[in-house]
């Protein structure tokens, strides 16, 4: 199964140079993604860190309407949603497709102009959101004087994506090719049709329910992580060198999930007021959801078996490693969620909260920042400048995140338990919570430290473009070259 | 997997499916619903919102108030809702036809607030409240909303009727008193229409005991 796999030991140099041009076709388009990612997620850091602090210390920033929590975290959550996670999926997705289909990026200044639309588009709804313009529906809260914008632009990049893969030179389509075409032509459909029904030209009462959790779920299911899943398959066997491990576990794994993830949103419904068909079916589809899960999970595991020593090595690779682990847990953590009587205890508490963090940031941002460990040296042709900068990103956010969503997930999980009863006095149940809020905030500031270290050797790493060209030698952790080559070329 | 063609369609009727079944059923089997009137009573439920409370819901959308508080009251057997107090019945699909957008809401990091005019049908309490939930609810985790009121200096024929009244350490210098801004009054307005004791053919209100 060799040739399934983007990596091949025989590159010939004719191909290599294929490749650094295709890198330096990228370089302006995914670099601009890249960077206003970063600066959103900056921005949305510090927007956590006060909606977080403000959830125990209520009264803080409490004079301004624009500083209140409903406000602050729902521009936090839009800040890292559509500026963060999506542009730099959308930079991911642009070098993985010229990559995969080995051809290089045309008309580079058509992408740029989507990038900056989307900027501009995103600004004015943050800002909308904090002038108290939201729209009040959950994940679609920019106004909607802001989302025609935002529509557009991301038309500009799935049509173009589309263009790159029908000019394909590569015949073979690879997993990863798979997971973003559905992620590019699934995302424009859904955010559409809810722009459509909850916001444009709102359906009838509780039928714009069905319509936010079938978009809220789906922004995750169907465009978040296809765009993860693509990255693993891609890096994971590209950085160890060796393909993955079976063809028709991705063949199961990618169908499966096309399947099923997109009947789930109800899920969030349980206890609603909706007739059963629609509550149940979703949580039939999330209870699915095992079959891609766990096909992805053994295929991933399978492929890394016998090289978890490069852990050591390869900053991508840890990063990709600790994404893909998450996405079982994050997952098999949802399909439980899903069931009536884990429902019925977790529905309306803070483990809800801590789920959407595991998928999102654990699987989901732990990949991204995997990728762009691989991605930024390529199209720069500079190494990373500070090793000691990756290790402190990497440890500020593995433990940071788990520190978050595992003690977040037994808090949510007693304030439910608490909330059950009914002789627990309501005050009785927010206290409960509160040693579980502040500790989040500290989480907040360790995963913040790790947000800064980041950033600060992205842009060490841009100021040595300024310099003279050196050959880039692949960054490796721990200070020994391995045996076989940690980062794959 | 190589074939281009069946990746797209494959790609679209999944995407299709899901379309179907839960965007255009849900909106075939409940995106008509009418109000119910009651045959003996003549009562029609629900009924829009009059001027003051609507433009108070607008604020309730704006400051966010959704993401802590649900408005939905889930049936007798499935959690502690209604022995909590939050409604008379479980809610149904037909309590929420007016409403745009819809808060269900999905965390109650606050109580639910389906029933909450019934609850707490006092003014003062309200209006204390929201200024400072500290006032009324020692240790609650809601943030003050301070900036619906505003201070004046107490008239020459003595403290105001319509004046907060807040003793200890919430009151105001002496001299000042603390008014409800407009907001605060259509906010007021708005929690105060929020009731759950209407029953309806799918919906009956449990019997008295």
């Amino acid at each position: 199964m060799a040739a399934l796999s983007p990596w091949d030991s025989n590159l010939g140099q004719s191909n290599r140079a294929q490749l650094a041009e295709i890198d330096a076709s990228c370089r302006g388009s995914v670099l601009l993604f890249f960077l206003s990612g970063m600066l959103w997620l900056l921005a949305g850091t510090v927007l956590a860190l006060l909606a977080s602090y403000k959830l125990h210390a209520p009264g803080f920033l409490g004079d301004a309407a624009w500083l209140t929590f409903g406000r602050i975290r729902t521009a936090h959550l839009n800040a890292v949603i559509y500026g963060f996670s999506a542009e730099v999926a959308v930079g991911v997705i642009l070098w993985l497709m010229c990559r995969l289909c080995r051809v290089p990026l045309m008309a580079q200044s058509l992408i740029n102009s989507a990038a900056v639309l989307w900027n501009i588009g995103l600004v004015i709804g943050i800002v909308g959101i904090l002038a108290g313009d939201t729209t009040g529906v959950e994940y679609l809260e920019l106004p909607k004087y802001c989302t025609p914008i935002l529509f557009l632009s991301f038309a500009l990049i799935a049509v173009w994506t589309i263009v790159i893969f029908r000019f394909r030179r590569e015949k073979h389509l690879y997993v990863s090719q798979w997971y973003i075409l559905a992620a590019v032509l699934w995302f424009p459909w859904l955010y559409s049709t809810a722009q459509l029904l909850l916001v444009m030209d709102p359906a009838r009462g509780a039928v714009q329910a069905a319509v936010n959790w079938w978009y809220g779920h789906n922004v995750l299911g169907l465009w978040f992580t296809p765009v993860g899943l693509a990255s693993i398959y891609y890096f994971l066997p590209k950085v160890i060198g060796r393909p993955i491990h079976s063809y028709y576990l991705s063949v199961l794994g990618f169908w499966t999930l096309a399947l099923f993830y997109n009947w789930n949103g109800f899920h969030h419904l349980v206890g609603g007021p909706f007739p059963a068909w629609m509550i149940t079916i979703s949580i039939v589809a999330s209870v699915m959801m095992i079959i891609p899960v766990v096909a992805t999970a053994i295929n991933h595991h399978f492929t890394m078996i016998g090289h978890f020593g490069k852990l050591k090595y390869s900053p991508t690779l840890r990063f990709i490693v600790f994404g893909a682990m998450s996405y079982t847990v994050s997952s098999l953590q949802g399909v439980l969620s899903a069931v009536r009587w884990f429902s019925e205890t977790a529905h309306f508490t803070h483990h809800t909260v801590a789920h959407a963090h595991w998928g999102m940031y654990a699987f989901f941002t732990m990949t991204m920042f995997g990728s762009m460990y691989y991605i930024l040296p390529r199209i720069t042709q500079r190494e990373w400048p500070s090793e000691r900068l990756i290790s402190l990103h990497f440890w500020c956010t593995a433990v940071g995140i788990i520190l978050y969503v595992a003690p977040l997930s037994w808090g949510g999980w007693l304030q439910g338990k608490a909330m059950l009863d009914a002789q627990i006095p309501f005050l009785e149940v927010v206290k409960v919570t509160l040693p579980y809020l502040k500790l989040r905030t500290v989480t907040g500031v360790i995963l913040a430290v790790g947000h800064v270290a980041f950033f600060a050797n992205i842009c060490w790493l841009l100021v040595r473009t300024f310099g003279p060209y050196r050959q880039p030698e692949p960054m490796i952790l721990a200070g020994v070259q391995p045996q076989t080559a940690p980062v794959g070329k | 997997m190589n074939y281009g063609p069946l990746l797209f369609l494959g790609i679209l009727f999944t995407l299709a499916s899901s379309w179907f079944g839960l965007v255009v059923m849900p909106n075939q089997q409940l995106g008509s619903l009418q109000p119910n009137m009651d045959t003996n009573t003549g009562v029609v439920f629900p009924q829009p919102l009059p001027g003051e409370a609507a433009q108070g819901r607008e604020l309730y959308r704006s400051l966010g108030c959704n993401y802590c508080h649900t408005q939905q009251v889930r049936r007798e057997g499935f959690g502690s809702d209604i022995a909590r107090g939050w409604g008379k019945r479980g809610s149904v699909a037909r309590d929420y036809i007016y409403d745009r957008p819809v808060f269900l809401g999905s965390s109650r990091t606050g109580p639910d607030l389906t029933n909450i005019g019934e609850r707490q049908p006092s003014y003062e309490w309200h209006y204390s409240h929201l200024y400072n939930p500290q006032t009324t609810s020692k240790g609650s985790i809601m943030p003050p909303y301070a900036f619906l009121f505003e201070l004046r200096r107490v008239g020459p024929d003595g403290p105001s009727t319509n004046a907060v009244k807040l003793g200890g350490e919430f009151a105001p210098e002496p001299g000042w008193e603390v008014h409800p801004k407009p907001e605060a009054k259509q906010l007021v307005e708005y929690l105060r229409s929020l009731r759950s004791s209407v029953a309806l053919p799918e919906a009956p209100l449990p019997k008295l005991e």
